[in-house]
């Protein structure tokens, strides 16, 4: 009974198996909500898959799990957004050399009461300062991604231990970009997002940009190659390309020709 | 809440439009359910039937065990089998994680528990019934176990579809074995998430109606089924 059992296992799971090598040249990009909520992908992939016929296959999670992934093999491509991070995954030997691609800049939008009153400032961190006096509520990814690592820097140019008022005004949702704004929104609280995720959002009720155009609010996007030393089974030479794709001109041109509601969303500054 | 309304119209455009794109979604997601659920009855049943007959030590503390893991978070289940599949896994050389491979794996390890549960009772109850014939005819457990589960294959069919419910209902596990890439992994569940964060809610909420309508399509096959089957058998 076990073998029959077994068999049967082993039929059924080769019907499926062929499916996915089919398509022999793919690669696996490990990257951010961001970059896939904001249409970019959509917008730009299929051009590098008409040129080369690579597909890309993204997975799109926080940056932390996303490097997660790929130290343990699971993409090709690194595509992120969290420098200090991304250079050490480097310097560790994960990867082999780390790429600007683009950037955009992150923001704080809020409920038009504003209950903190920081409307039209232009210096983040006193924003901050103000949400954390008048005690408003703040909601955070508390997700180790991308725009939670450049939160927590912030709070601490801004001297404040927010994690101490955990639960209080200050809430960790421990979820993505989108799920922190469905819930922020739902709260009325201060959310910090990035700009394209937020011009693509759909729920926004009430909500607007309070706080942006502070320089430390910059959000530089890198590409690096995962190394094949550590997994062997990283397809390097596919992955190589399209890294070549995306910083040369072709690829930057067509980062830069995404528009949303006629509005670029990234700006791209490979060099 | 005018999602409500503007969701029922979205939905029903979704499915009389029958969009390629959406279509694609939702046959994987039947591809990747209805594998697993065979699956898991292929194990579930052989396994619930010999643990409803057979009596051994330790068979009370199986049952257990069986009925505690029918609470398993599909997270963990996803976990799992991703640290099994990835590249730095013991299986990571069979290249099977973001596929739908890993898909039907991971709902298979999901809802086999609880195939395994409740085909104990179901088939337990029914030996009751027959214990003093199969003791008195001496039979073996093996056969005993084999004749019922055939016996109750109707009743069976119930408990294939609440693992089939289970498992075409979880996003937990797929979307971390699966990774939710579009054309490749992107089931019903997945994509609800994915419009969900952009904040499409409408959609989000239309696309949960269409994966109702593809659970009301499965359970009215299996209960047509039952019904023809049940009125050949005892008629």
């Amino acid at each position: 009974m076990i073998r029959k059992t077994l068999l049967s296992l082993i039929l059924i799971l080769t019907l499926f198996a062929p499916t996915a090598q089919a398509q022999e040249k793919f690669i696996i990009v490990q990257s951010t909500t961001s970059t896939q909520n904001s249409g970019l992908f959509d917008y730009i992939l299929p051009k590098f898959t008409a040129k080369t016929g690579i597909e890309v296959r993204v997975v799109a999670v926080g940056t932390g799990q996303a490097i997660k992934n790929a130290k343990n093999g699971d993409g090709d491509v690194l595509l992120v957004h969290a420098k200090p991070a991304e250079e050490k995954f480097v310097a560790a030997g994960w990867g082999l050399k780390r790429y600007d691609v683009m950037y955009n800049d992150f923001i704080i939008v809020g409920p038009p009461n504003d209950p903190a009153g920081i409307s039209g400032l232009k210096d983040v961190v006193a924003a901050l300062k103000k949400i954390a006096s008048s005690k408003s509520f703040f909601a955070s990814r508390g997700d180790d991604s991308g725009t939670n690592k450049k939160e927590n820097r912030l709070w601490k140019s801004a001297n404040i231990n927010a994690e101490k008022d955990s639960g209080k005004w200050y809430r960790e949702l421990g979820s993505g970009m989108g799920a922190t704004l469905n819930t922020g929104v739902g709260m009325r609280a201060y959310v910090m997002s990035d700009r394209a995720t937020w011009a693509k959002f759909a729920n926004k009720g009430d909500y607007k940009i309070m706080v942006e155009g502070d320089a430390r609010l910059f959000n530089q996007y890198g590409v690096i190659l995962v190394s094949n030393k550590k997994h062997p089974r990283v397809k390097s030479q596919l992955g190589q390309r399209f890294i070549n794709w995306l910083i040369g001109s072709e690829g930057q041109s067509a980062i830069g020709d995404y528009k949303l509601k006629g509005k670029q969303l990234f700006t791209p500054n490979a060099k | 809440m005018q999602e409500f309304n503007t969701s029922f119209a979205i939905a029903a455009d979704l499915i009389f439009s029958a969009k390629p794109e959406l279509l694609e979604i939702v046959m994987l997601s039947l591809r990747v359910t209805l594998s697993a659920v065979a699956i898991a009855c292929a194990i579930g049943f052989p396994l619930g039937g010999m643990l409803a007959v057979a009596r051994f030590p330790g068979r009370g503390a199986l049952i257990l065990l069986f009925n505690t893991l029918m609470g398993l978070p599909p997270v963990v289940v996803g976990l799992l089998v991703y640290m099994m599949l990835s590249n730095a896994g013991p299986l990571g050389f069979l290249q099977l994680l973001y596929t739908p491979a890993a898909m039907i794996i991971a709902q298979a390890v999901l809802i086999t528990p609880l195939i395994i549960a409740l085909t104990c009772q179901v088939i337990g109850s029914l030996f009751l019934e027959y214990e003093e014939q199969f003791k008195a005819l001496v039979v073996p457990p093996k056969t005993a176990a084999a004749a019922l589960l055939w016996d109750a294959r109707y009743g069976l069919m119930t408990t294939a579809l609440a693992g089939f419910g289970r498992a075409v209902a979880e996003v937990g596990a797929v979307i971390i074995v699966g990774g939710n890439i579009a054309h490749v992994t992107r089931v019903m569940t997945t994509a609800i998430a994915l419009e969900t964060s952009k904040g499409e809610l409408a959609l989000a909420l239309a696309l949960g109606f269409v994966l109702l309508c593809l659970a009301m399509g499965v359970n009215a096959c299996v209960l047509a089924v039952r019904a023809i089957g049940e009125k050949r058998a005892y008629v």
